[in-house]
């Protein structure tokens, strides 16, 4: 009992470092940008946010240096694709390789960093409850804040005119353009939320997941934040669900094989992606709906005035 | 013309614009009163578009000014042309499919409304100029009709003074445009000017009060086209009156394509299902297909061309012989061309030569013998040049790129290029769709030509005096469904409109 609510605690923590960056990425691509750099920017930002935390000792002033340093190379990758027109996949993979090189040519003296001690985070009262306490509310701040960021841009998109107009200038640039949308400046705040929120899942990461600086310590899930906002065909919910999901059979999995089960382990590795992958697709495969969803203009180039 | 008065609503003084190829508007001068329904008439390519861009404030002229009840107006953006009551409905809707009539009109207007508002708002409004729309529905749901009224409510949601729209009718049924012609005769009662983009004669005729003709980017005449004739119009517009087209009597063979209860449902969400479709074309007649599009053409067309091979077994017949499964290049070995309505990506590959291009559907005459099968670059080029002679395109030469031919040009190119191969039968999609007068005449005249020769031709085309012109018979395709076929002799532009609303089985019945 008292393992499974562990399981359920480990996995919240685990489904939030993707769902912060995939909710980020799903603003990013609503505009019709994909970012494939999301990898690099995480990596990026995981460095920036454990060397801040090593110098100052504040974890939110290293959240902050992270999302800075996110939001920074999505601006740099938002002039490119937006302005100059490069093309949007290969500058992503650019990025995100860029991403992997620098931090790890950064990273190099923080590799044997320790943080400060980490405190634990338990809400007074709701953390006592049996079961409950252990699984749901010993989780850092964050944990929280993701499924308020998921209910938080539901109700942009949905509710307000802004998230309209970013949804209308993801299904049609031109049209936007032609009603008097400054199309790429919206297009360029959309890019650099997503950064934003990139940066703040590699910070998470390297302050709060796994408290140390590692190279390619983001180890995909930069990749596999991507992968979700498409399966979850840009729905929200359906990307905090496909991120537990996520986490979730990525715990089980650790847990299974440190039950030493007789599965070989690379089937083991294999399930989280395979899981997530299956369950979303099945739920998402109604094409209409994909339609309905899908931005448009997602990746292509856009030359206002032409 | 008079000196301008006073109280003129809108007006354009000496305006030129230059693209680096061509000049678009050559010192073009306008004068449009309040409460006037002004026509501005020419040809595709004539400097209409570009001139209403000017106007609306998203092309800057490079001499000239434009001035808004006597005053100079400074527009730099279509913002500030809606701000100061200009307003325009486009040729290609600039809706967006994923979203609701009401949210699509909230994004063109101010701010500061709720969308509650703009809801309440938008009922009121179409209800006082007879338009019907209903707000909550998704903008992907509509037929083309709905969306201009969509369009044009939320153009008169910014209570405009001056309302442009350009060719609002080629996407409409003949009761769709008098619904439409009401509403702008009442739209100017109450004041507002209206600029009516058209190159249809009868229409401005009909509608207008008064009329500026542009040919070459340069204006031929302030007309009142009450006064006018068709003739004297065409005149004005293209330098000439229309040819004629000699119309010989019908010598029928043999069914050359058959469609016999042809239903196919639809695999994507915003496509049309197919209804038990039937029909047949006999050599040496053109049977045409009336209809505004998104009502079943695009997948009617690609089950016949073979882009789509999922008609059902035996619905689908060339000579007697079922085609439905197969590909193409099969039907094509067959004697069946096809001619889509799409030029560039279709029916030419852009970036490539028009030798090149020769390859797509003739690539038989051009490419060696197996198990090599080299392509020839010396056929490839005889044969382009061949049709660049034959069909009398403007290009430079068979190593032109397709792109850089004229709409028009590269029309008469596919077209040729499908003719020269000497088709059976022949499907021809919007055959001068953006197609200036003189070479949209050509095309017409070689269809007929092939006629005379036994070739059986279907030709699909929303432009209802085309068809009206070139078909013996005539269907129309409404919603998936194809209505029977009627003599063009006995059709009439009434009946085929109403057809065209899907109630064939009424006036059948009579």
């Amino acid at each position: 009992m008292e393992s499974f609510a562990l399981l359920i605690a480990a996995t919240f923590n685990a489904g939030t470092v993707l769902a912060i960056a995939a909710l980020g990425l799903l603003i990013n691509e609503k505009s019709g940008i994909v970012n494939l750099g999301a990898e690099g920017m995480m990596l990026c930002a995981a460095i920036a946010g454990f060397a801040a935390v090593v110098h100052t000792g504040n974890d939110w002033v290293g959240f902050a240096a992270g999302m800075a340093a996110g939001a920074g190379m999505a601006a740099l990758f938002g002039v490119l694709v937006i302005w100059l027109n490069t093309n949007q996949y290969a500058t992503g993979l650019a990025l995100s390789l860029f991403g992997a090189g620098f931090s790890a040519f950064v990273g190099v003296k923080y590799v044997q960093e320790k943080l400060p001690a980490r405190p634990s985070y338990a809400i007074p009262g709701l953390a006592d409850i049996p079961f409950i306490g252990p699984a749901l509310f010993k989780q850092h701040p964050l944990a929280y804040i993701g499924i308020a960021l998921a209910l938080a841009i539901i109700w942009f998109l949905f509710k307000t005119r802004a998230g309209l107009v970013l949804r209308s200038v993801g299904e049609s640039p031109e049209s936007a353009h032609s009603l008097g949308y400054p199309v790429r400046r919206i297009r360029l705040l959309a890019v650099m939320f997503g950064g934003a929120m990139c940066g703040l899942s590699g910070a998470y990461l390297s302050i709060i997941y796994t408290p140390l600086w590692v190279e390619g310590m983001v180890s995909g899930k930069g990749w596999i934040a991507l992968a979700l906002t498409t399966f979850a065909t840009w729905r929200p919910l359906r990307v905090l669900f496909g991120a537990y999901l996520f986490g979730g059979v990525t715990m089980m999995q650790f847990h299974l094989q440190s039950q030493g089960v007789d599965i070989p382990s690379q089937f083991l590795s294999m399930a989280p992606y395979l899981a997530t992958i299956v369950v979303l697709a099945l739920i998402s495969r109604n094409p209409a709906w994909i339609r309905i969803n899908m931005p448009a203009s997602v990746g292509k180039p856009f030359y206002p005035g032409s | 013309m008079s000196e301008a008065a006073p109280t003129l609503r809108l007006e354009v003084k000496n305006v030129t614009k230059r693209y680096p190829s061509v000049v678009a508007n050559s010192d073009v001068n306008l004068r449009v009163a309040p409460g006037e329904i002004h026509a501005v008439l020419g040809e595709n390519g004539a400097g209409k578009s570009t001139l209403m861009k000017i106007i609306y404030g998203a092309v800057k002229p490079d001499i000239g000014e434009v001035l808004l009840d006597g005053k100079q107006s400074k527009i730099r953006n279509p913002q500030e042309a809606r701000a100061l009551g200009i307003s325009m409905v486009f040729q290609h809707f600039s809706l967006f499919e994923t979203v609701t009539v009401a949210e699509n009109i909230w994004l063109g207007l101010d701010k500061s409304l709720t969308l509650a508002n703009v809801r309440e708002q938008t009922v009121r409004k179409a209800k006082i100029y007879g338009l019907d729309v209903e707000p909550d529905r998704p903008v992907h749901s509509l037929s083309v009709g709905e969306r201009q009224r969509v369009e044009i409510v939320r153009a008169l949601l910014t209570d405009p003074k001056v309302l442009i729209l350009d060719e609002p009718t080629s996407v409409l049924t003949p009761q769709a445009v008098r619904k439409l012609f009401v509403t702008l005769r009442q739209l100017a009662a109450d004041g507002c000017s209206v600029l009516y983009i058209s190159h249809k004669l009868d229409e401005i005729r009909e509608l207008c009060t008064n009329c500026t003709v542009l040919r070459g980017g340069k204006v031929t005449g302030h007309v009142d086209p009450r006064n006018e004739s068709n003739a004297s119009l065409s005149r004005l517009m293209i330098g000439a009156e229309p040819p004629k087209l000699q119309h010989r009597e019908v010598k029928t063979g043999a069914i050359g394509l058959q469609a016999k209860g042809l239903s196919i449902v639809a695999d994507d969400p915003f496509g049309v299902t197919l209804d038990n479709i039937n029909f047949e074309v006999r050599t040496g007649e053109i049977v045409g297909v009336a209809g505004v599009s998104g009502n079943g053409q695009q997948e009617f067309l690609a089950a016949l061309s073979g882009e789509s091979t999922r008609a059902p077994s035996g619905s689908i017949s060339l000579f007697g012989n079922d085609i439905s499964k197969r590909n193409p290049r099969v039907r094509r070995a067959g004697g069946l061309h096809f001619v889509p309505e799409e030029r560039l990506g279709r029916g030419a590959v852009p970036t490539l030569s028009l030798a090149a291009n020769t390859l797509l559907s003739r690539a038989s005459e051009v490419v060696g013998k197996p198990p090599l099968s080299w392509v020839s670059p010396k056929a490839t080029a005889s044969l382009a040049a061949d049709i660049i002679k034959r069909f009398h395109v403007k290009a430079g030469g068979p190593s032109a790129e397709a792109k850089s031919l004229s709409g028009g040009n590269l029309q008469k190119y596919i077209v040729g290029r499908e003719i020269s191969a000497n088709p059976k039968v022949l499907i021809v999609s919007q055959p001068t769709w953006g197609v200036d007068v003189g070479a949209a005449a050509q095309i017409r005249g070689e269809l007929l030509k092939l006629r005379d020769e036994g070739c059986a031709l279907l030709v699909v085309s929303e432009e209802l005096d085309e068809l009206f012109e070139v078909c013996d018979r005539m269907h129309v395709i409404a919603k998936g469904r194809l209505s029977p076929s009627i003599n063009t002799a006995d059709a009439t532009v009434e009946k085929i409109g109403e057809w065209m609303s899907g109630l064939w089985e009424v006036s059948h019945a009579l």
